[in-house]
This record gives structure tokens, sequence and C-alpha cells, in this order.
């Protein structure tokens, strides 16, 4: 293996047309962080927002509102993301009417940012979806029956009652599922979103020195997991509900 | 909306999408096979005795469960020709990044699997005078398997979904193939749907298989 090491060209700050800065590489580096943390931020409030929903609804004692909820699941879980990926950015412009085709296409700010945003976040939201159901089943029909003889309507049930028990048990799984879409992220790489991962295959190309910039987007990544696994660990220890057991993360 | 839908380009390139087919799916067996066996290796050097081994192990799986699959193919994607020395083609390169990736994954459901037995079980075999090794393969690991044989084909579903990625390096899997045909001819609605559909079809295909495999095991 003789692969030149140079360390320097993560630490470009201007260009140099001496050394082998000849982009300032370190910039490139910082914006793409930023982009993965925007897109997995802002798909993740889309995930948690719809997948609660979705989740809720997979409980719920109306037969066509809990087969919308199951058929969603069903056919989000059965594609593969980069599918999705391509369907949101290449075929969904097209099944709109004209104008409003045009506007997702190149009318809106951001197209590829909010299309990846979107994609992730319908996603994931089947994921945190099957969460939330068994967040809620793993509750025992006593406190659901309890709230009904107390008066409360359906809604409260959920509002005041079972939600907020169920969120409490499934935070190691929702963690996950964070981190998934934290990771999978990378994927808006396709459709042209310069995040960390395209940054770094940029890096590649410019300069050769690959593996440089690998490495730090792999250390980026890894301690951007262990933070929030950290955080979250003190997060479920303060709210955890004594005698009863979180469920496993997948 | 539906007025130009051009079933006929769908039908003329079936004979392509079916070698790409060919490919993911070579490539998810391989993955499997690879992915299981070095799996099985990282959640016995978990559970053995032996601390550094065990924490070699429990950094392997967290190293690579907190990395991206795509980056994790870019990195094989040209690590492997440098560490073999030579070209060795994408599909080998590729090969091995998902073989490392899975089996992270991979060893964390036998680690459940194999923690499942009962601990009874295992000081059976002790007693009966079986060596660490005896006992793994004839007590342990039989009874493991059959207890994740479900989560093991829900990652493998998993998985056929996750060779989709090799696009970035532009191995020519199912997506791929539809990718191509689509930009050739500007059909991209009717590729990427037809992939869709396909994709769809197997993946729910298998899980419903595999709900009928754990009711068998459930019942049995």
């Amino acid at each position: 293996m003789n692969y030149n090491w140079d360390w320097s060209v993560l630490f470009c700050f201007v260009e140099d047309p001496v050394s082998s800065c000849t982009q300032p590489f370190f910039y490139w580096i910082v914006s793409g962080f930023g982009w993965t943390i925007s897109v997995a931020a802002a798909a993740w409030v889309i995930a948690f927002s719809l997948g609660s929903v979705i989740g809720v609804l997979r409980t719920v004692e109306n037969p066509y509102l809990r087969g919308f909820a199951t058929v969603y699941v069903t056919i989000f879980r059965n594609i593969p993301l980069l599918v999705q990926m391509f369907l949101w950015f290449f075929v969904f412009p097209e099944l709109l009417p004209d104008e409003a085709g045009k506007w997702v296409k190149r009318g809106m700010p951001l197209p590829e940012f909010w299309t990846a945003v979107v994609c992730l976040g319908t996603y994931t939201a089947s994921r945190v979806g099957e969460q939330v159901r068994a967040g809620i089943e793993a509750i025992t029909q006593g406190q659901r029956y309890a709230a009904m003889a107390m008066g409360l309507r359906p809604v409260q049930v959920y509002r005041y009652i079972l939600l907020p028990v169920s969120y409490r048990i499934i935070i190691p799984p929702l963690t996950s599922d964070f981190l998934g879409v934290f990771k999978n992220s990378s994927l808006a790489l396709t459709i042209g979103v310069l995040e960390l991962t395209a940054q770094t295959r940029q890096i590649e190309e410019y300069t050769f020195q690959g593996f440089e910039a690998f490495t730090a987007a792999t250390l980026l990544y890894i301690v951007v997991t262990a933070i929030v696994m950290a955080v979250m660990r003190v997060v479920e220890g303060r709210v955890v509900i004594p005698g009863m057991i979180s469920l496993g993360a997948k | 909306m539906f007025e130009n839908f051009d079933f006929e380009i769908i039908v003329t390139s079936i004979p392509f999408l079916i070698e790409g087919m060919g490919l993911t799916l070579l490539l998810t067996v391989l993955a499997i096979v690879g992915g299981l066996a070095l799996g099985t290796v990282l959640a016995l050097c978990r559970l053995a005795p032996y601390r550094w081994l065990s924490l070699f192990a429990g950094s392997y799986v967290n190293f690579f469960r907190s990395m991206p699959l795509i980056l994790v193919i870019f990195w094989f994607y040209f690590l492997v020709p440098f560490i073999v020395g030579r070209p060795v083609g994408g599909f080998y390169s590729v090969l091995v990044a998902f073989i490392m990736f899975e089996a992270a994954y991979y060893c964390e459901i036998m680690r459940a699997g194999i923690q499942s037995v009962r601990q009874g079980q295992v000081h059976a075999g002790q007693a009966l005078g079986l060596t660490y090794r005896q006992n793994m393969r004839y007590i342990v690991l039989p009874q493991a398997f059959r207890a994740m044989i479900p989560i093991l084909l829900t990652q493998a579903i998993i998985l056929f979904q996750d060779t989709s990625l090799v696009y970035v390096v532009g191995l020519r899997d199912f997506l791929v193939a539809a990718d191509i045909v689509a930009n050739r001819d500007n059909r991209l609605m009717e590729m990427f749907l037809t992939v869709a559909l396909v994709y769809f079809v197997m993946c729910l295909a298998g899980q419903l298989g595999i709900r009928k495999i754990q009711k068998k095991f459930a019942t049995g």
C-alpha cells in the first residue's frame, strides 16, 4: 500500500496554488456537515409528527383509518429509500398539475433540499409509526379503559394517557430511528444535495486524496452518533417510568 | 398525467432489467452469506470470555453502525484496489463493503439470538462434558439460529433494498439498469414506477413469507 497521506488537504482555508490546496476544502466539509444536519433535522420533524399520526391511526378502531395507516407503512417500508428519492424527485412533479409541477421542479427555493427532506421524512415516518404503535400496544388496556371510564373523549385518551406513556417507553428505538435518518441523509447526494458524504466524494475528485476526506466524514458521523446516544441515554434515564421496561431498539 | 405513459418502453427493456436484477440478487445472496459468516464470528467474539476480543467486536459493530452505507461503499470502493494492489472491478469492492457493513448488523442479531438461549442449556452442555466449541456448535447455535430466523430474513430484505445504493458507484444493478433506459429514452416516470413496483412486490412477498414462517415456528 503506497498511499501518500496528505492531511493538509483537510485544512485548506484559502486557495494556494503552490501546495495541494486547490480549493478551500475545509469549508466544503463544514458546509457539507451543515447540510447533513439540516436535512436530518428537518426530515425528523416530518418523521416524528407524521409518524405519530400514523402510529395512532394504526391503533384506532375505525377500520378505514387503520387500513390507511397500514397501507402507508407497507408502501414506504417495501420500496428502497433510493427509489423513493427518485420517485419524489423525478416522478412526483410529473404527477402534479402543470403549474404545480413546474413550481416543485424549479419555482420553490432549494428544490433538491426540500425533496430530500420530504422523502426522508415520509420514509422515516413509517418507521416511527411502527414504534409509536408498539409503544401504545405495550400499555395495558386497563389504562385506556380507565381513561374512558373517566369520561375522556378518544382524542383526550391519546393526548393525555396513551401518547405520553408511549413516548417515554419508545425512546431507545426512536433514537435509533433518528440516527437512521441522520445516516440516510447521505442519500440526498444522489439528487444533488452537497451534504457531508457528497463533499468528501468531491474532494476525492479534486485532489485524489479521498481517504483523508472519508476519514474526516467518518469521524464526524461517529462523533454525532456518540453525542446523540449519550444525550438520549440521559433523557431516557430522566423520563423512565418505574416498573416499565422500555422497548429495545431494533 | 398518464396520457403519455409508454408501456412499450417497459416491455422492450425487460431483458435488460432482468440482467440488472440478476446482479442485485447475486450481490444480495453473496452479501448475506459473507455477512452471516463474518457476523457469526463477530458475535462469538463479542460473547467470548476474553475482554480484548469482545472489546474489538463491540467497537467494530459500533463503528459500522454509526456510518452511512454510502460512505462505507465509497471507502471500500477506493480501499480494496489499494489493498489488493491492482484494480479488482467495482463488484468485488462493493461486495466487500456490503459484507463488512452487514456483518455488524448480523452480529447484533446473532448476539441477541445466542443470549436468548437459556443458561440452563449451556450449563447442561457443560455438565455433559462438552467443550466450549462443541457446546456452541451442537447446543447453543442451532437453537439460536431457530430463534433468529425471522429477524435474519427481515434483515435480508433490508439488505436487498440497500443493494440499490450501488447506484453511487455506477454498478449496473436493477435500479441502474432502469436508470440507464430512463435517461436514454427520457422515460423517467415509466422506468422508476416500474422499479418501485417490482421492488415493492418482491419485498412484500418476502415479508408475507416471513410472517408465515414466524407462525410456523410459534406454533411448532
